[in-house]
């Protein structure tokens, strides 16, 4: 006897249909693997501990869809052992398989039932009465025509005998779509139309050799590229035959791919001899047709039909279909997806010219698979949410445009001439990429965001549940905020007297990892700010997507406005633009736009309320209440009541201490009066177009941050540094010694980086920077006091691990923004590293540290 | 901190066996927070001084109160150490026990002698304004000299602060006088270094006794002293008030807040009651409250058989769990069916808002910045495209009959616009335009023929 083959497809849901004891359990662990097998016993077990209790028949096939319907949407092949023998209990399966959109197909056991009887018998844990098995026989007996026809299997196989059952091999077989393996390299070529003469040149342009025998058009790349034409190969254009013809070789050949249009999947009905309407370009094609002879016509015709939805390529980083596709159906087959691939979406209205307005699939696209796709004629392809429209409307006048993959380039060759009118202008209606809205999805919840610094960084439920409230009420719109400041950790505490932080830690803690060239940097003490400034508002625009009119940006470390007054914003952000272009950074650089990393002064600019409610506050309650107290000390000591002296001489030096810690915050503060009262101190180039600068050495930031402030040196700051070799202790001393200068004349300290500004070795990613503060700015972070020998004693005991860990995540988070930002990743894998930071900051850490 | 009590009553060293601490000598007690200092700056037959120092420890007072998380992240930059407070209380209690026991061994007629005597707290924390200090004291019999403290000298352009110096004077026994103290600083300083209990109403009671039920002032003391509202309540009762929601508490908040102004009017409620008005004239069976706070609209529909499904969203967790504590959703199974609360942002699409009737925005886009309004408008009117929409929005013109207000200013700090009427209905038909709705108009509250109503109201009807 011959084997009995069995076809399925790769992705498939398996109905075995029998009545008990048919032997489909024992078929199933011959065929499949255990996990891929949910059995109606099994289940019947799992709710209610017994295979066999008929009363749990109802919840264990809920338990069975719901595992089913998790396995297809997995993309996982899926066994159901259940007799199945009722229409009704396959009909609910079939629709699982419908709605997952995967086929449904049906193996029968057709046997004597007899035969499940005595082995039913030899069963012990079953007690079936023979008049069950029967009963399920007649309903097998009816159901099998119905089986074979209608009811919505893609195939059924129906084994009649224990011999034919037990010869079953079964052969899985890849999907039509499925081109995982193909790696390209691609060029996919948009909409063509008949446009012969055109895509000729583009090929060209591409580097095809193209030669003609009477074989056809023979097509090959010097490096082995291949072509995939995203469909509407036809109508409208001069020379659809030629184009047909230079497909169809191209595609027989094995040099490509072509994906289903609706103009050709129209021209397909027409050949079959359908009644379709001869609108919207048809009736050209058929006419030039005519020409053709018959053969041709049928091979056409043949071609035509064996064009599928979509292709899968590049082990799934790659997909090509016509209109669109969404991400739940990539690598799937149904008529919904055919028509989606065809047609798009649409919102079931029609726009002023009659047409149907198309909903815009690929604003709600989240995969992580390319699409490529045409259908919509569009003026420039544009990137949207990886998915790119590569339709330039050729036959309307425009361009015939190809993008390689995976080189991401955009080749075009313009129309030659308009060859058909378009009934709206080009690019009418058409979604504004720039209109781009979020979703509460990107954000929320808990998240594992992998980035190119650190594996798998988790933002935990309760972190975003805060982060929502303050990126929502506060930040800043999500097209700008490309980038947050990671926190810096403190050096170690230290342990000489007098001293709470010193350089010799954070100095300390890169030479213990081998890392001896470093750069200290002045810490300047005001706000933190990131500014974004453009060349022009139309880089706004066009770059960073903004709907309104400005030229950047500058914003606080939490993502909110760093100015609350437009016209000085304004100002401010002119003064950094000039600056810019009065150096011509633009072409040094060769970019657009900028985004820097800054410290704006004064302090009390950004910081007014919490100076007045709390430093300002505790300062003029204090120094108040000790003049009083010394006052009255220094009388009851003169009323020889000797036993004061020694609380005298205690607040005496509070009293000291106050107008110190008064001091301290008042050197950071001055009254803003216009625009010239700002003092900007940039520190990092962070990144320009198609660069994030992060790898680069500090020098390189600085000479040209130099160079910047030169320009206006009333307006920005530079900031001091010194270069330290940490094997020289000479060189240390002389940076520790700067260090004392620095704090001892009011500043806040300094900031130790690594030279190279981003390390990772093969043990863990370096600390970008380590700050280590002055002693006396320290006053009012930790008090006026803080600096008691018991006071001090009691403050060294300071926790850094969370806050080193969290300003490692962070640096990492940042790096990422800025990466996929430059890389033209979608907005919302940009926000979704952004709003990680602000996540994370909301980890209850020490606020002194 | 510090506190002094002077007395002109001759001998006036008597003071020191009133005190029971001898005026020669320094004296000092060990408390938990640090230590009190008892000595005598002037003592003579004329005038004797006696001065109370706490010597507070602001870095062990953080340390103590770890695992407090409010506490424990506060800056060690804190007023504590030198203004009055509950501290100032303890140490009373402990330093000053005989004299508040109204015990004194040596010369017991002294303790209910009335003496001249004068008490001056060294700085004093009060937010709420001079006036509280005289309607505090002034009703006691106590002659007051204020000194408020202007900020930093240095920067004379960042105004005066709210830390007073304060010298009361009055004829009164020192009893009465460490008992008006006892109780009235920590009200003063609003903020409690220990945790308030029963026990407290107790001690209130004691010590308020004689003085405290007719001082006109006792509902703000008690509820102050007490913090928690349910034991104010409680203490209220035992006081015999028994309209303690007619509260008014004037001095609750430095500036005063939006609700408070608006109060008069009794605005909230007329805007719930007009809302429900549109959402029954048109039927809606479902409605999503955007950013619903802390629910008092969802309340007030949860009494709305006609609606059967609600749900109010917020981006802040917080009014969200205020908002589940004040529907009792934890204690109806039936309330959980209809409502139910989610965190969603104005600026992002939430697909658990798709498929609504109506959709309310109440007082709720003069949050957000102007800026974000384009981003707004899509998500409620492209994307949940409910059939009805009701915004409304504070009419700033009406901003000038609010006698409270600062001109100009707007209704609360975190406004960052507000509209007038031609305004609000100039962007409303934009929108109602731009998505296909009609939108009319409705002002919310009393009318003022110039000014119109202080809310105003846009209905959106989506076009069928």
């Amino acid at each position: 006897m011959n084997n009995q083959v069995i076809n399925l497809p790769q992705l498939s849901l398996v109905l075995l249909v029998g009545v008990s004891g048919s032997g489909k359990s024992t078929f199933a662990r011959k065929h499949f693997k255990a996990t891929e097998v949910i059995s109606s016993d099994y289940c019947r077990a799992l709710v209610a501990d017994d295979e066999n209790d008929q009363t749990a028949t109802r919840d264990a096939f809920e338990v069975l869809n719901f595992i089913a319907g998790k396995r297809l949407a997995a993309g996982k092949l899926t066994v159901i052992d259940a007799t199945n023998v009722q229409a009704e209990s396959r009909k609910s399966l079939i629709e699982l398989a419908k709605r997952n959109h995967v086929l449904a197909v049906a193996i029968v056991f057709n046997i004597d039932p007899t035969i499940c009887s005595e082995r039913n018998v030899l069963r012990e844990d079953r007690d079936f009465e023979d008049r069950v098995i029967h009963a399920q026989y007649h309903q097998l007996q009816r159901s099998l025509n119905k089986l074979r026809k209608s009811e919505g299997f893609t195939r059924t196989y129906i084994l009649n005998s224990v011999d034919e059952i037990n010869s079953v091999i079964i052969e899985r077989h890849r999907l039509y779509n499925d081109k995982l393996f193909d790696h390209g390299p691609f060029d996919i070529i948009g909409d063509i139309h008949g446009c012969f003469d055109e895509l000729i040149d583009l090929l060209q342009k591409l580097n095809y050799q193209i030669t003609i025998n009477e074989q056809g058009y023979q097509i090959i790349h010097p490096e082995n590229r291949k072509i995939v034409f995203v469909g509407d190969l036809v109508d409208r254009g001069p020379k659809s035959p030629d184009v047909l013809k230079l497909v169809m070789s191209v595609v027989t050949s094995g040099v490509g791919y072509c994906v289903n249009g609706n103009h050709d999947n129209k021209l397909k009905r027409k050949l079959m001899g359908n009644d379709v309407q001869i609108t919207h370009g048809l009736k050209e094609t058929l006419a030039q047709l005519e020409n053709e002879s018959h053969d041709f016509k049928l091979k056409v015709k043949d071609f035509l039909d064996g064009l599928i939805s979509h292709y899968v390529f590049d082990d799934g980083k790659l997909a090509v279909a016509h209109a669109g596709l969404r991400e739940k159906y990539i690598g799937r087959g149904s008529a919904r997806i055919r028509d989606f691939c065809m047609y798009g979406d649409t919102t079931g209205e029609t726009d002023e010219f009659g047409l149907p307005i198309r909903y815009e699939w690929a604003k709600d696209y989240r995969g992580n698979t390319i699409i490529v796709y045409g259908h919509t004629p569009i003026l420039e392809p544009e990137w949207l949410n990886n998915t790119i429209n590569i339709d330039t409307g050729c036959v309307f006048g425009g361009k015939l445009t190809a993008l390689r993959y995976p080189e991401k380039e955009i080749i075009s060759v313009s129309a030659a001439q308009m060859y058909y009118k378009p009934i709206k202008p080009i690019g009418h209606n058409v979604v504004d990429k720039n209109d781009i809205i979020l979703d509460i999805e990107d954000i929320a919840g808990k998240r594992i965001i992998n980035t190119q610094l650190l594996n798998n960084i988790t933002i935990r439920e309760e972190n975003s549940i805060a982060a929502i409230e303050t990126m929502t009420r506060f930040a800043i719109d999500p097209r700008w905020l490309i980038y947050l400041p990671p926190t810096m950790s403190p050096s170690e505490t230290s342990h000489e007297a007098n001293y709470l932080e010193h350089p010799r830690e954070a100095i300390n803690y890169f030479h213990k990892r081998s890392i001896y060239q470093l750069i200290c940097q002045e810490k300047h003490m005001g706000s933190r700010a990131i500014v974004i400034i453009c060349k022009n508002n139309q880089v706004a625009k066009n770059r960073f997507k903004v709907t309104h009119d400005a030229i950047g940006i500058c914003y606080t470390r939490t993502g909110r406005n760093f100015f609350s007054d437009n016209e000085h914003e304004q100002q401010f952000l002119e003064k950094v633009q000039n600056a810019v272009s009065k150096i011509n950074l633009w072409e040094q650089l060769n970019t657009d736009w900028l985004c820097l990393d800054c410290e704006i002064m004064p302090w009390s600019a950004k910081a007014q309320s919490l100076i007045e409610k709390q430093y300002a506050a505790v300062g003029c309650a204090a120094e108040a209440t000790l003049h009083e107290i010394s006052e009255l000390l220094l009388k009851t000591k003169n009323r020889a009541i000797n036993q004061v002296g020694e609380i005298e001489e205690k607040f005496n030096k509070r009293l000291t201490m106050i107008n110190a810690y008064r001091d301290a915050y008042r050197r950071y503060c001055w009254n803003i009066n216009s625009i010239e009262d700002y003092k900007l101190a940039p520190f990092h180039i962070l990144a320009f177009e198609n660069q994030v600068n992060l790898d680069k050495n500090h020098l390189w930031h600085l000479n040209i941050i130099n160079q910047l402030c030169d320009t206006d040196a009333n307006f920005f700051k530079k900031t001091n540094y010194k270069i330290l070799d940490t094997n020289n202790a000479e060189n240390c001393d002389e940076v520790i010694a700067w260090w004392h200068e620095l704090t001892s004349s009011g500043g806040e300290g300094m900031v130790v980086k690594p030279l190279d500004f981003t390390i990772k070795t093969a043990r863990e990613l370096i600390q970008p920077g380590i700050k280590c503060r002055g002693q006396e700015y320290l006053r009012i972070i930790y008090g006026p006091e803080y600096l008691e020998p018991a006071n001090l004693e009691k403050l060294r005991s300071r926790h850094l691990g969370l806050k080193r860990s969290l300003a490692l995540r962070e640096f990492a988070l940042g790096h990422e923004a800025l990466n996929r930002f430059i890389n033209f990743a979608p907005l919302y894998k940009v926000h979704e590293a952004v709003f990680g930071i602000l996540a994370l900051e909301s980890e209850p850490v020490d606020p002194r540290l | 901190m510090l506190l002094t009590i002077t007395t002109t009553n001759q001998p006036a060293t008597d003071l020191g066996y009133l005190l029971h601490k001898h005026p020669d000598k320094l004296h000092t007690f060990e408390l938990s927070f640090g230590n009190a200092h008892v000595f005598y700056p002037v003592a003579n037959q004329d005038k004797c001084t006696a001065a109370l120092l706490l010597d507070i420890d602001p870095i062990s007072l953080v340390r103590k109160s770890k695992g407090n998380e409010n506490f424990a992240l506060q800056q060690y930059v804190n007023d504590r150490p030198y203004v009055a407070s509950s501290f100032m209380s303890v140490a009373l209690n402990r330093v000053f026990r005989s004299t508040l026991a109204g015990q004194c061994k040596d010369k017991p007629e002294l303790v209910n002698q009335s003496m001249p005597l004068e008490a001056k707290i060294s700085v004093i924390f009060c937010g709420v304004g001079e006036q509280i200090l005289k309607n505090l004291f002034e009703p006691l019999g106590y002659t007051i000299t204020i000194q408020q403290h202007i900020l930093d000298e240095h920067f004379p352009e960042w105004g005066i602060s709210n830390y007073f110096t304060l010298i009361l004077k009055n004829n009164c026994t020192l009893r009465d006088l460490l008992t008006h103290l006892y109780v009235l600083i920590p009200v003063l300083d609003n903020e409690k270094h220990y945790y308030i209990d029963e026990a407290e109403i107790d001690k209130l009671m004691r010590m308020g006794q004689g003085w405290l039920e007719s001082h006109p002032e006792k509902e703000f003391i008690i509820k102050r002293y007490l913090k928690f509202k349910d034991l104010a309540d409680e203490a209220l009762e035992q006081l015999a008030i028994n309209d303690v929601n007619n509260l008014t508490n004037q001095y609750a908040h430095e500036t005063v807040t939006e609700e408070a102004l608006e109060q008069s009017t009794n605005l909230n409620e007329i805007r719930i009651n007009t809302i429900l008005s549109v959402l029954k004239e048109y039927r809606v069976k479902s409605i999503m409250d955007i950013g619903c706070g802390e629910g008092k609209l969802l309340k007030a529909l949860a009494s709305e058989k006609m609606v059967e499904n609600i749900v109010g969203c917020d981006a802040s967790p917080t009014a969200l769990a205020r908002a589940q504590k004040n529907l009792n959703l934890e204690q109806s199974d039936f309330l959980k069916q209809r409502i139910s609360l989610i965190q969603t942002a104005l600026t992002y699409r939430d697909k658990r808002l798709l498929g609504f009737d109506a959709a309310t925005i109440i007082e709720v886009i003069e949050h957000l910045d102007q800026s974000r309004l384009d981003t707004f408008k899509r998500i409620i009117f492209e994307f949940y495209r409910p059939k009805l929409i009701i915004i409304t929005t504070p009419n700033h013109e009406y901003n000038i009959l609010f006698e409270k207000l600062v001109h100009g200013a707007f209704r609360h700090p975190d406004h960052r616009f507000e509209w007038t009427r031609q305004q609000f209905e100039q962007w409303s038909n934009l929108v109602a335009d731009e998505f296909g709705y009609k939108v009319h108009f409705q002002g919310i509250g009393s009318q003022s023929e110039k000014f119109g109503s202080p809310t105003q109201m846009g209905v959106f009807i989506r076009n069928e």
